[in-house]
């Protein structure tokens, strides 16, 4: 099983800065603007970035975790059945600018269920998607992100993994492996 | 994913399927507090509820889960159907599968009615209480509460008290608790105590204030009056003296208990009023769990449906 290192250490630290960069420009005082991270890959970037707007800006997004699992649109259609995790969203997204957060967008599915399981906790004003991660030329549905950390090109055999210090790995990594 | 393709009984599963349909259940129990409270998840399942028994609590509650699930659903009652024309149990069922059904949530007075039903066809079958053998969706929501309160049910020391002989309720709760860890007592009358229950690992006392010192949950079984072919004591009202739970026997003792009821209650008989809405009376909070927790069986029963 070979594995590529595709972003990590101090290149995934500045990816990190440039999108929260972004977000900052986009947001101004982030009145309006709630962070929501995916469960899973999508907690630790977006906690990561929330840190980051406040090192910049010295504002304090709302951040929430979304859980996709009821949504999604393979239950009976997998092998097993995927564990649901925690949805903790603390605030209404009613008339807001919502910005999702995830580590790797793939085939869009995801996101398709991340946008509906939103839905059930308001009706935002905006929804805008930031990936750490594109794969590119591997959509199943017209579903694009508006931030981008990395472009990469895969096939359907690879995957990709994330390793954060906060699960206590020694740096940050993220692999493209080959099964 | 659970170990068995039915949820027929407790005796079936395993603690980690407890476990699996708890830590499911907390996600539900958050989507049920949410502002749109319906998740997509089993839109492409027919649930038939087949209830030959009555019931409010139960029924209502799969009912709400099932939609809280986006499943379509059909609702059967033996009154005013086939059956008392004459149709067998297994005949009823298979007319109500030819409407393609997946799932059967079933009541029925007979113990081991689902069972039989398991054996016979492929629908998944989820057992809402048969006879007085068991009510295995009970004692998950009445397991799943005391490990909300308490924190966990491991090394937690449970009385449940009044008509044990009748009661698939308590049969089930037994069952769940001694997977999960929690030491079981059972309190009543000679009369209303299986004969053999030691046999199952349970403690037996007769003296109700003994029970409640010992013990960190009491659970208040209702006197199933309609299951009673001879009468096991002499009125309600000695009964509700020997056996009830009244406030100041709950503040003469010298510890908080949690006090559980599966409802429906005889305000007066097994616990009084006060009691039934003090703090320490965790009985709405078994009825909201209830939703959660059938969601989790649901959902999980379902998907080992592919």
């Amino acid at each position: 099983m070979a594995k590529v290192s595709i972003l990590h250490g101090q290149l995934l630290d500045i990816t990190i800065s440039r999108l929260s960069q972004q977000l900052i420009e986009n947001h101004g005082d982030f009145s309006n603007t709630v962070i929501i991270g995916l469960q899973q890959g999508g907690i630790i970037l977006s906690e990561r970035i929330r840190q980051r707007i406040k090192e910049m800006e010295n504002i304090d997004v709302p951040c929430g975790q979304l859980d996709i699992t009821f949504h999604r649109d393979d239950f009976r259609r997998r092998e097993n059945i995927l564990t649901p995790s925690k949805t903790e969203i603390p605030f209404l997204i009613e008339n807001m600018k919502v910005i999702l957060v995830d580590d790797v967008i793939f085939t869009g599915r995801s996101i398709r269920s991340a946008l509906d399981a939103m839905m059930a906790f308001g009706r935002p004003q905006k929804v805008e998607l930031l990936c750490l991660i594109d794969r590119k030329y591997s959509r199943d549905l017209p579903i694009e992100p508006t931030y981008v950390g990395k472009v990469v090109n895969s096939i359907q055999s690879q995957y990709i993994t994330a390793e954060w210090k906060e699960e206590g790995h020694d740096d940050d990594n993220l692999w493209l492996i080959n099964q | 994913m659970l170990s068995t393709k039915h949820l027929l009984g407790i005796k079936d599963l395993t603690r980690e399927d407890l476990e699996l349909i708890f830590s499911t259940a907390d996600q539900f129990k958050e989507v049920i507090n949410r502002p749109i409270k319906k998740v997509p998840s089993l839109r492409d399942i027919t649930i038939a509820n087949i209830f030959f028994e009555n019931s409010t609590r139960t029924k209502l509650s799969f009912e709400l889960a099932e939609k809280r699930l986006s499943a379509d659903v059909i609702n059967f009652s033996s009154s005013g159907s086939s059956v008392k024309k004459g149709e067998t149990l297994l005949d009823t069922v298979n007319n109500i599968l030819s409407m393609k059904v997946d799932i059967i949530v079933m009541r029925h007075s007979s113990p081991g009615a689902p069972h039989f039903l398991a054996n016979h066809i492929d629908a998944t079958i989820l057992n809402a209480g048969d006879g007085t053998h068991e009510h295995p969706t009970q004692a998950i929501l009445d397991t799943y509460s005391i490990r909300e309160r308490l924190g966990t049910v491991e090394g937690k020391k449970v009385v449940i008290v009044g008509d044990i002989l009748h009661s698939r309720v308590a049969l089930s709760n037994i069952f769940a608790l001694q997977k999960l860890g929690a030491e079981v007592m059972v309190c009543g009358p000679h009369t209303l105590i299986p004969k053999y229950i030691d046999q199952l690992g349970v403690r037996v006392e007769h003296d109700l204030r003994k029970a409640l010192e010992w013990c960190d949950v009491a659970n208040m079984l209702r006197i199933q009056m309609e299951r009673q072919l001879v009468k096991n004591f002499p009125s309600v009202r000695e009964y509700s003296q020997h056996f009830g739970l009244n406030k100041e026997l709950l503040q003469s003792l010298d510890k908080e208990i949690v006090v559980m009821h599966p409802g429906p209650i005889n305000r007066g008989v097994e616990i009084t009023s006060d009691v039934a809405d003090c703090e320490n009376a965790i009985i709405l909070d078994q009825v909201e769990n209830g939703v959660a927790t059938r969601m989790a069986a649901l959902y999980l029963l379902a998907g080992k449906q592919n």
